[in-house]
């Protein structure tokens, strides 16, 4: 079999494993979507005063939000992704597939295929809802697909984020306690208000250094404004940027972990 | 049996040393044959399972050298792995997915061409009787189907070369003398080479062609069961009198055989000079003296005899001390390795 091949029917049978893994984790796949339309159900209804705020870019304060449950989901693919490869990891399941002729890339990629996965379905799920409840689609058919890549895009970063915090540690419950620390981020961002419209001069300026701001302002731009090259060039710059760091830093991990000779 | 046949595994001076820990192994020489089935027998914490990693190319040595079968551990680590199978301690195995699903995994990774791979993985579990539970989920198997499966796995590429790191730790009786039918059928029909690692006297005993014994990362003796015990010497035989009354008068006719040696309160125990063949005499002896019995054994020297003669220590019992526990699957020390 030639080198491409086995590496194709690697990361294929891994891929399988990781989907079937996650479909059969109802506990692991119910949060993940029930959770972030949870927020998104209280959050447009307690805050859509904000709208009449001088400024605010859309009357509809679902359109305005319906980009961070975007955010949420893919922070849940650093929990499942992290947790399972933390799993395999204490179960000596790593070493088992250390033990075949796997090449690293394979192992990585088959681990992301579950979250990429559930991402997508989450992604389906948001934008229907966000449909159903009347949002605004403005950049369109187009948008939608474009909203579709980069959600998993993020969901790859942070898949791979997981990935790397499991091979760091090792343990499951530090890749658990990653969570809460990564929606700090979610939550000192642009994710509730424009950041020209944050008064608190902090927090506007500590959202203008985070990087999820311009994941969601990216995403919003497509449901509020239509096609707006800056916010997506910055949108898809920043996430392909994280995706590549944490790709990188897990495979030097995965390196260190496998110290098969 | 011979090791001067071709050495499956050779390992010289083989040194593992743990961050702020003692060495877990402490130069360790091996010499194992092709077809040999070699039992590493020693307490928790003795260097059993580190020895395992090193020789699967897991972790690497500190100092020293092995090869398996061939190849150097270091320098050849794929080629290594392609001659081997390795069942590490505790069934590694995803309990979220059948055993079906395992095993079209593991052919998938070792390379099997596409249309091998269903039908070595159905004739593998159907080899070690788990057929009719294919298609159900490993996290409801029993501990023995785990561990069965968890050798099916270990086969899939045909290894030379089979590792089994305490593979019926935990596992009922009847499990263990399945899972030891399996191994002694591969080794004879099939002349693969095992490398055991147990803290089970009677699997060393039962299954093993040699047994390496290891206490704190070093093997204090070597040979095949019958010889490691006959080193150690004769048999004893221990007499309950009857009547309590009657336990001095029945030292001093056993004490007429061998020496005086360890015994229960309400026992006398003597080592026969003579072998086991003088427990004949014994019972004529004691049928003279008039002295009645309550029960009379005879004690073949066991492996864990040969322990206690060799470390001071009974093997039940001699665990790992504090900061010598071996490594646990998977949590490795970390270190810098070749790209995978």
């Amino acid at each position: 079999m030639s080198g491409e091949r086995q590496l194709a029917t690697q990361v294929g049978y891994l891929a399988r494993r990781s989907v079937v893994r996650t479909l059969r984790q109802p506990a692991q796949v119910v949060p993940a979507f029930v959770f972030p339309l949870f927020l998104l159900a209280v959050n447009t209804g307690g805050l859509a005063r904000a709208t009449r705020i001088p400024g605010f870019p859309t009357h509809s304060y679902l359109t305005f939000v319906l980009a961070v449950p975007f955010m949420q989901g893919a922070l849940f693919s650093v929990m499942n992704a992290g947790t399972d490869l933390a799993r395999d990891i204490e179960s000596g399941f790593l070493n088992r597939l250390a033990l075949t002729p796997l090449r690293g890339p394979a192992l990585l990629s088959g681990l992301l295929a579950g979250a990429l996965a559930l991402g997508f379905v989450q992604a389906l799920t948001y934008v229907l809802v966000g449909l159903a409840a009347g949002a605004d689609f403005a950049a369109g058919v187009g948008g939608v697909g474009v909203i579709f890549a980069l959600s998993l895009l993020i969901t790859l970063g942070f898949g791979a984020i997981g990935l790397l915090a499991a091979l760091r540690t090792g343990s499951g419950e530090a890749v658990q306690g990653l969570f809460p620390l990564l929606f700090v981020f979610l939550f000192l961002s642009s994710g509730s208000l424009p950041r020209n419209l944050i008064h608190t001069a902090w927090f506007r300026e500590v959202a203008t250094y985070n990087p999820i701001s311009y994941l969601i302002e990216a995403i919003r731009s497509l449901l509020i404004s239509g096609w707006n090259a800056q916010a997506l060039e910055l949108g898809f710059g920043i996430a392909a940027a994280i995706a590549a760091c944490a790709m990188l830093a897990a495979s030097a991990a995965l390196r260190s972990r496998l110290a098969r000779t | 049996m011979s090791v001067s046949r071709v050495a499956s595994i050779e390992a010289d001076g083989l040194v593992r040393e743990f961050k702020k820990g003692p060495r877990a192994v402490d130069g360790i020489d091996l010499r194992i044959a092709s077809g040999e089935i070699y039992g590493f027998l020693g307490p928790n914490g003795a260097g059993k399972s580190t020895t395992t990693l090193m020789l699967t190319t897991l972790l690497p040595p500190t100092a020293g050298s092995a090869r398996v079968g061939g190849y150097d551990v270091v320098k050849q680590g794929p080629q290594v792995r392609g001659v081997i199978g390795a069942a590490l301690q505790e069934a590694a195995l995803d309990p979220l997915l059948t055993g079906s699903e395992h095993m079209r995994l593991q052919t998938a990774l070792h390379g099997l061409p596409r249309e091998e791979r269903v039908t070595r993985g159905a004739e593998l579990l159907e080899r070690v009787g788990l057929a009719e539970a294919a298609e159900r989920k490993v996290g409801g198997y029993s501990g023995g189907m785990k561990r069965r499966l968890d050798l099916a796995l270990a086969l899939v590429h045909r290894p030379r070369i089979l590792f089994l790191d305490e593979p019926t730790t935990g596992l009922d009786i009847q499990s263990r003398t399945a899972l030891w039918d399996e191994v002694s059928r591969l080794a004879a029909d099939d002349g693969v080479t095992v490398f055991l690692t147990t803290q089970y006297l009677e699997e060393a005993d039962v299954l093993a062609d040699r047994v390496g014994i290891i206490d704190r990362g070093r093997i204090v003796a070597e040979g095949t069961p019958a010889q490691l015990k006959s080193e150690i010497g004769r048999p004893s035989v221990e007499v309950i009198p009857l009547e309590a009354a009657q336990r001095e008068a029945l030292a001093a006719v056993l004490e007429r055989f061998g020496e005086r040696s360890e015994a229960s309160s309400k026992a006398v125990a003597v080592r026969l000079r003579g072998g086991e063949r003088e427990l004949a005499e014994v019972v004529r002896a004691l049928d003279a003296a008039d002295i009645a019995v309550e029960h009379i054994q005879l004690h073949a020297p066991s492996l864990d005899d040969v322990f206690l003669a060799k470390t001071g220590r009974s093997l039940e019992g001699a665990g790992a001390e504090p900061g010598e526990a071996e490594p646990r699957p998977g949590a490795l020390e970390a270190e810098s390795g070749a790209a995978v």
